[in-house]
């Protein structure tokens, strides 16, 4: 037995993380993002060489809850500094999503091994069926989020039977062509907006209406955005407790087993095909929750944010993270979504930057940022 | 719907066929090497057809801008400049992966599409909006009631199937191809046997993506027009048609891209919308793979090329 692993570095790990977020959406000029990103970098490496980056996750994991209190004071500070600007909070807020959404894709991908390249056409879903209830039925609105995800999980389970019987690169084929499908089916129908697409109200929750301007004190207004972004992290932050949880039970121990053999997972009498189809569609629920809030967010839903490439986006965040992992969901998240957004001098040339980082990543570090570890079911215990 | 139309709607969709056959016949050589998918094989396709394009402002400068003779340069470049291209991607993405989980070699290809089309749309000159491709075989037409034979289409007919039946030769008839073969069955084998493997591997990343480069202008020449956005698209569909005829068979290859452009044909007459044809078709591949999981002419690991 070793002593516990002591609880700073996830305090420090958490507030560094709050501060570089709060700099990287607050920067204005080019030159003092850029020198950030390269700051970061740096401190990225040394934390690796310095072993501090093993000692952070050795303590988040001996402290889970406390690891995610922090990791939410965090998130919540970000957002309280920068309640007022409507960018910034938009950009947080979809981080939040995008990070939702990638822990479906984990849920599938990094415990089940189910692979799925429609992630972003099941966010679709959740938000073109966000955007239809709301604009012509008088359902509560969280009922239509919960909809939504409910729906990404039916349409998604079409594909079910294509996907058990197949594996490997012909399971790939199923959801690349579902995903280019549905693309283009929203772009040649009509009656869901066609290329322009859909506009989509507020969110309203028991009188509260999200886009009334929210006053807080006397004069200090904050922006409208508040109100989506502390839901988005809400959300985030119960699908992270949710996916960690089915990580620890005998739930992830069985999707572990499915992905690393099938066979010997039968012969231990481990229902494949049942855990299949349990992470497949709750991939997908979560993935179409998060696409159902960002629909009422943005205020309009159009076949070009569904793209073949944005679910590759969220298949290379779940990658970059490291396989598997939900902690590294986050900082890949904020990477992906947040980089290209702020680096207006390199706008033209971002999608070919970040393609080429994806290749660096995947040629020199194919495990991603931060590797997956083995489960560990009493923390800090370690046979030597 | 008469005769000559029929005939029309079949003629078209066999040029379709052999285009997607031999993009596909590309993720078929690579699969049964290596056992992975180059997603950026797409990609590949319209380099090819945009090398084409930038050869032929060079011809034009030097005055040789028509005729067959011109087409004859234009696909050359393109397979050479392509050829050189699969060989560097084989070489620096493709082989230093081969440890580590397949889908991450499919992601780093992806992203390499991704590059490829990113750095046209950026780089080429006015690469962001559809180019005009010249139109350079002979346009000679005969018209029979409805049906229109046109004898630039036919030569592409022609000249696809000429290709990849010569695929199929080199793979079944040459020393090259019985190494390709033996690789594909059992590399360790292979290696043991006195065969270069690395060498093989980039020789076939080579032929399938010169390959790739000439359906690249064969689609420039059926439609006079590319863009840089259509090798995604090509890509999806040549993968498709490779895994519905089933991954590593060339003949699984010809059937998969003559069915792919069957459907779509199918799908453009029966929906008013012709745009549903798409759908139509991406619906009836998820529907195949339900019923044979495995293509339509099924993966034998004994035999795979």
């Amino acid at each position: 037995m070793t002593r516990r692993a002591p609880a700073w570095p996830t305090v420090l790990a958490a507030a560094a993380g709050a501060a570089t977020v709060t700099l990287f959406l607050r920067l204005e000029a080019q030159w003092e993002i850029a020198l950030l990103a390269l700051m970061v970098v740096a401190a990225a490496l040394a934390a690796t060489r310095l072993g501090l980056l093993g000692r952070f996750e050795a303590s988040s994991a001996a402290h889970p809850r406390f690891a995610l209190g922090a990791t939410l004071a965090a998130a919540l500070a970000v957002t309280a500094l920068l309640h007022d600007s409507h960018f910034e909070l938009l950009m947080l807020a979809t981080v939040a999503l995008y990070v939702t959404a990638c822990l479906g894709l984990t849920l599938q991908l990094g415990y089940a091994g189910v692979v799925n390249f429609a992630g972003a056409a099941f966010f679709g879903i959740g938000a073109y069926t966000a955007a239809v209830l709301m604009t012509h039925s008088a359902l509560p609105h969280l009922l239509v989020l919960a909809l939504g995800g409910m729906l990404a999980g039916l349409i998604g389970s079409v594909l079910l039977l294509p996907m058990l019987r197949t594996r490997g690169h012909y399971a790939a084929l199923i959801t690349i062509a579902f995903g280019i499908l549905f693309r283009t089916f929203l772009e040649v129908n009509d009656t869901l907006g066609g290329p322009q697409g859909l506009k989509v109200p507020g969110l309203e929750v028991g009188g509260f209406s999200f886009n009334a301007p929210v006053f807080l004190g006397a004069q200090r207004e904050a922006s409208f955005y508040l109100g989506y972004t502390l839901l988005a992290l809400l959300l985030a932050a119960g699908t992270f407790v949710l996916v960690k949880r089915l990580e620890r039970s005998w739930v992830g121990l069985s999707l572990d087993a499915v992905r690393s053999d099938e066979t010997a997972a039968a012969a231990y009498g481990i229902d494949v095909a049942r855990w299949k189809i349990m992470a497949f569609t709750a991939g997908n629920v979560l993935a179409g929750l998060a696409g159902a809030l960002y629909a009422t967010m943005a205020g309009f839903v159009a076949p070009a944010s569904f793209t073949f490439g944005d679910s590759l986006l969220m298949l290379s965040i779940v990658l970059l993270g490291g396989s598997g992992n939900p902690l590294g969901v986050i900082p890949a998240a904020v990477l992906v979504v947040v980089l290209p957004e702020k680096l207006q001098v390199i706008q033209e040339y971002r999608l070919l930057l970040f393609a080429l980082l994806v290749i660096l990543i995947l040629r020199f570090r194919p495990d991603g940022l931060l590797p997956r570890r083995m489960r560990e079911y009493f923390p800090g215990w370690r046979q030597t | 719907m008469d005769l000559g139309l029929a005939g029309q709607f079949l003629l078209n969709g066999l040029v379709l066929g052999v285009i997607y056959a031999m993009v596909a016949v590309g993720f078929t050589l690579f699969f049964g090497v290596l056992d992975v998918i180059k997603f950026s094989h797409g990609d590949v396709v319209m380099a090819g057809g945009f090398t084409a394009l930038a050869a032929f402002a060079v011809l034009r400068m030097l005055g040789l801008e028509s005729g067959m003779m011109a087409a004859l340069i234009l696909a050359v470049a393109a397979m050479a400049a392509m050829a050189v291209l699969g060989t560097l991607v084989a070489k620096f993405l493709v082989l230093p992966l081969k440890g580590s989980p397949p889908l991450n070699t499919l992601l780093i290809t992806l992203m390499f599409g991704l590059a490829l089309r990113e750095a046209v749309r950026l780089f080429y000159p006015g690469g962001s909006n559809p180019k005009p491709f010249p139109r350079l075989l002979p346009e000679n037409a005969w018209t029979f009631g409805n049906f229109t034979l046109r004898l630039d289409s036919a030569l592409l007919l022609l000249i696809g199937i000429g290709a990849i039946l010569g695929v199929q030769v080199l793979v079944r008839r040459t020393r090259l191809g019985l190494a390709i073969r033996a690789v594909a069955q059992d590399a360790e084998t292979a290696t043991v046997m006195g065969i270069d493997l690395k060498r093989i591997v980039l020789l076939t990343f080579a032929l399938g993506s010169a390959l790739a480069a000439l359906a690249g202008v064969a689609n420039g020449l059926y439609y006079s027009e590319i863009n840089f956005s259509m090798g995604l698209l090509l890509g999806v569909i040549g993968f498709s048609s490779a895994v519905v005829g089933g991954l590593g068979s060339v003949y699984g290859a010809i059937i998969g891209g003559a069915l792919f452009a069957a459907l779509q044909t199918i799908g453009a007459i029966w929906f008013s919308v012709p745009a549903y044809k798409d759908v139509f078709a991406f619906a009836c591949i998820i529907a195949l793979m339900a019923w044979k999981p495995t293509g339509l002419i099924a993966e034998r690991p004994a035999e795979r090329v």
